[in-house]
């Protein structure tokens, strides 16, 4: 049993709530709340990830500090979720990667970097490196594809091990008690509200990105960054099959469906990162929990570097700095997929495991009882 | 830090949904306006800041509300609550101005709950604000920016002077500087009078000093108090105020919504000497909620104590405090400072009067006592199972009735029947015409609003003149 002060603090927040319920509108949060009178720790793991972070319940709050009730939910939960991510992390030794993320992410870019960029100078000859390559095969003259594939499966391999184990940790402990099974119909709502972003609508008036006024411009974004990633690997599988299935070797014409979801996904993710970064340096921070800030600034800026020197790679890829970009691109992947479960990434996968949750435990439609005056 | 000196149509006194309203509607109708609120920007909106929803007339469901609720049936129930202490005219201006209303707010910014169904919820007669008070206030504060109304906070208005039912200059302090500022109409929306203590123990005495103010400590009354003693009319009981049962532990001002207690007819109330006083069951909570904080409050040391066992703990709505919990009766009587031999005598003695009934907490059950004076009438159940649980309870003041009196444009009429020429008033510094008693759920913010909007554009219809 954990009894940090996060969790004590979030226990007395919730029953704050819990009495109040003004909030319920804004989020699945609340009417998942006011199905309980009592806070586990379990609970209160499942509540923090069910959080969006829209920032709603912070401006509406009448408890808000300086009042001397100091109710600021969102920072709480986000504080609340670190936490739980180095609960659920596995192994767990490798929970310490959390503190001081964004140290850590930088330390494994740069050497992820200096890895791949040492092996290709080292192996091959600058040649090789700095000519010019065209026609099928032109990635692989630098890097083997056989090398590519190898690295790649393993370390994405061992990201999606880890994730599903954490997955898993997460479950058992908050879903213990849950009454009915999380069947396929909980599992469609929930991917449903995920692929959506239900819960970062505010109601359905958007979310306090900024200040108090509502806007849905985070939403967008989240969406751009989760839809390019899911477009970059869809072009990827597709390149797969045109690989292994029907012997088509890369590099792709400019409007075969690889490039072509390549690029968008690209776009997608380097349009979604900046401004989220942007917004991070924008908004006012009250509501947002400072010690988080070095995760969600890591995994940012290392899609926006992902996605930038992939495009670049696309858009140079017939003169002779293709493969040192094609290096330093890969390096970038290579350190995205290393600290993938060790950064703030894992937040989709206990998120969407809330949404399961959540979706398993309440009928669509639900009233929730009221105190009016 | 804006400008007093500054010249403008229409000062608003206030900040909380009346002034809002008020000033939005003064200035869309050409005015410049200058809005004067006492409390700083985090605590700005006065009691409006705590609440959650309105009561609307309307003829058919909308987004935001079940089925219908007409006029005639809006005003059978205001006419019931207030045992006739009403003005027909007013409130059925305020009843009729409530439908528009809706989309007025919704079009300055104002975002409600969808429509709930359920057997509890008072979707059919009143729209939830999304977020509350503070959410809606919010709104108000962004769009009144956008219009240019110019904001002053940390300011309190001392005095509106008077001349022959002239608004003739307002004294602002700010800072601890006095600005006499001289504008063409003023609008009062200024509160009750429920913080300011001295004034409440004009009439409470001393007990006074053990209520809880439920809201903004910045509604002392100072503006009332001033248009009263210059010749406005007074409306509504001086000496009344809506008074709840809240935890004892609550802060002094602004505990807000979350200190509310509603374990009251699922329990026995005792007051400092173990002792009952009344009937805890005597009608469905909603109807009765209101009584308790008077009840308590003509108690010694206006403390009372709910106490009941661990078959109630689930079955009202649970308040921000945790119950005190004990094994037995006598280690409840410790924690909370009472006679234990008292406390038990008490108990037994409700116990054995319970009569075996049907519990139902939904209905008017036939769980009663039978030869306890004071009886209870529902929802008794012997208190045995442990552990047994306790709440400590004070009076909670909501608001106070007392006003000014006003006519159908919101302006302030004097003692001697004028009306004044320049001044009015929305919210509850003039409540008091509509609700001279009682309370109806969500009547207060449709007060304010209605006649803020009146307010406003009456004012700045003068002011253009
Ligand atoms: C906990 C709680 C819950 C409630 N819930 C509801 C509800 O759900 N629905 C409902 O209809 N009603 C509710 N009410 C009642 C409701 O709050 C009031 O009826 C309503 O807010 C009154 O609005 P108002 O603008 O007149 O006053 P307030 O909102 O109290 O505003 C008064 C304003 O005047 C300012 N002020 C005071 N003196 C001066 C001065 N001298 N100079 C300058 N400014 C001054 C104050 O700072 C404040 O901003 C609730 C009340 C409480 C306490
Ligand atoms: S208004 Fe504050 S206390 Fe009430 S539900 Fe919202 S965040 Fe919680
Ligand atoms: S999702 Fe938004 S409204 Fe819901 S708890 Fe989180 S910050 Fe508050």
């Amino acid at each position: 049993m954990r009894a940090t002060d996060t969790v004590v603090e979030a226990r007395r927040v919730m029953e704050i709530c819990n009495a109040c319920r003004y909030c319920e509108g804004y989020c699945a949060v609340f009417p998942a709340m006011e199905l309980r009178r009592e806070f586990s720790n379990a609970d209160l793991s499942y509540l923090a990830n069910l959080c969006h972070d829209c920032r709603g319940c912070s401006y509406a709050c009448q408890y808000a500090p300086p009042h001397e009730f100091n109710l600021n939910l969102p920072r709480t939960f986000a504080e609340l979720r670190a936490e739980t991510y180095r609960e659920y992390a596995w192994p767990g030794p490798l929970a310490a990667l959390f503190r001081r993320n964004g140290v850590v992410v930088s330390l494994v870019v740069a050497l992820a970097l200096a890895v791949v960029l040492l092996l290709t100078t080292g192996l091959q000859k600058p040649s090789v490196i700095y000519g010019l390559h065209a026609g099928a095969g032109a990635f692989y003259a630098v890097i083997p594809l056989g090398l590519m594939i190898a690295v790649g499966l393993v370390t994405f391999g061992y990201a999606l091990l880890a994730l599903a184990v954490g997955y898993r940790r997460f479950w058992r402990d908050t879903a213990a008690e849950l009454k009915h099974a999380a069947g396929w119909r909980a599992w469609r709502r929930a991917l449903g509200d995920a692929a959506a972003l239900r819960n970062l609508a505010g109601g359905g008036f958007g979310c306090n990105d900024r200040d108090e006024s509502f806007s849905t411009t985070r939403r967008w974004l989240h969406h751009a960054i989760f839809y390019g990633f899911v477009s970059c690997f869809a072009a990827t599988c597709v390149a797969t099959v045109y690989h292994h299935v029907l012997g088509w070797i890369a590099p792709y014409p400019l409007l075969s469906v690889p490039v072509v979801l390549g690029m968008l996904g690209g776009m997608g993710l380097l349009i979604g990162t900046v401004g989220l970064l942007i917004l991070k340096i924008v908004r006012d921070p009250a509501p947002g929990a400072r010690e988080v800030l070095g995760a969600d600034v890591a995994l940012l800026v290392q899609l926006a570097l992902v996605a930038a020197t992939g495009l670049l790679l696309l858009a140079l890829r017939d003169s002779a700095a293709m493969g040192a970009l094609l290096a330093v691109h890969l390096g970038f992947v290579l350190a995205l997929f290393l600290v993938l479960p060790y950064g703030k990434f894992v937040h989709g996968v206990y998120r969407l495991g809330a949404l399961v949750h959540y979706a398993a435990e309440t009928a669509p439609v639900r009233s929730g009882e009221r105190v009016i005056e | 830090m804006t400008d007093l000196a500054g010249s403008y149509d229409v000062l608003v006194a206030g900040g909380g949904n009346a002034a809002l309203c008020a000033a939005i509607a003064a200035r869309e109708a050409g005015a410049s306006v200058l809005l004067v609120e006492h409390a700083p920007r985090a605590f700005r909106g006065g009691n409006s800041r705590h609440t959650r929803n309105f009561r609307v007339m309307h003829a058919a469901p909308t987004a935001t509300l079940t089925e219908a609720y007409a006029e005639d049936e809006y005003w059978d129930d205001l006419r019931r609550v207030t045992g006739g202490e009403t003005d027909e005219a007013l409130a059925r201006l305020t009843i009729r101005s409530s439908a528009p209303a809706l989309a007025w707010m919704a079009g300055r910014g104002v975002r409600f709950q969808p429509s709930l169904t359920g057997t509890l919820s008072l979707s059919r007669t009143n729209a939830f604000f999304l977020g509350g008070g503070k959410a809606l206030l919010n709104a108000y504060y962004r769009v009144a920016e956008r219009l240019g109304v110019v904001i002053r906070y940390d300011a309190e208005v001392r005095d509106v002077r008077l001349r022959d039912g002239v608004a003739e200059s307002v004294e602002v302090e700010s800072d601890g500087e006095i600005t006499t500022l001289r504008t063409k109409a003023v609008v009062v929306a200024a509160g009750g009078f429920q913080a300011n203590i001295e004034w409440l123990k004009q009439y409470w005495g001393a007990a006074a000093d053990n209520f809880l103010i439920r809201g903004t400590p910045y509604a002392k009354g100072r503006v009332l108090r001033n248009l009263l003693d210059q010749g406005a009319m007074p409306v509504g009981d001086p000496t009344q105020c809506h008074a709840v049962a809240i935890d004892a532990r609550a802060p002094k001002f602004d505990g807000g919504i979350v200190t509310r207690l509603d374990a009251i007819p699922f329990s026995i109330v005792v007051n400092r000497d173990a002792r009952r006083f009344y009937d805890e069951g005597e009608d469905l909570w909603p109807k009765r909620y209101a009584i308790w904080g008077r009840l308590i409050a003509q108690q010694p040391s206006q403390i009372a104590y709910a106490i009941t066992d661990a078959k109630a703990l689930t079955l009202f709505m649970p308040s921000m405090y945790p119950a005190i919990t004990a094994a037995t009766i006598d280690e409840l009587a410790g924690k909370l400072a009472l006679d234990g031999a008292a406390l038990g005598e008490t108990l037994r003695t409700y116990n054995a009067t319970v009569r075996p009934g049907r519990f139902n907490d939904k209905i008017l059950d036939d769980c009663r006592t039978d030869g306890l004076a004071p009886a209870k009438s529902h929802w008794a159940q012997r208190i045995d199972t442990p552990p047994y649980i306790a709440y400590p309870l004070r009076p909670g003041i909501t608001f106070t009735y007392l006003g000014v009196k006003v006519d159908d444009g919101a302006r302030v009429v004097m003692r001697n029947g004028e009306r004044a020429e320049n001044l009015f008033a929305a919210g509850e510094i003039m409540a008091g015409n509509i609700l001279g008693r009682g309370y109806l759920a969500g009547f207060g913010m449709t007060i304010g609003t209605v006649f803020g909007r009146i307010a406003g554009a009456e004012a700045a219809k003068h002011a253009r003149h």
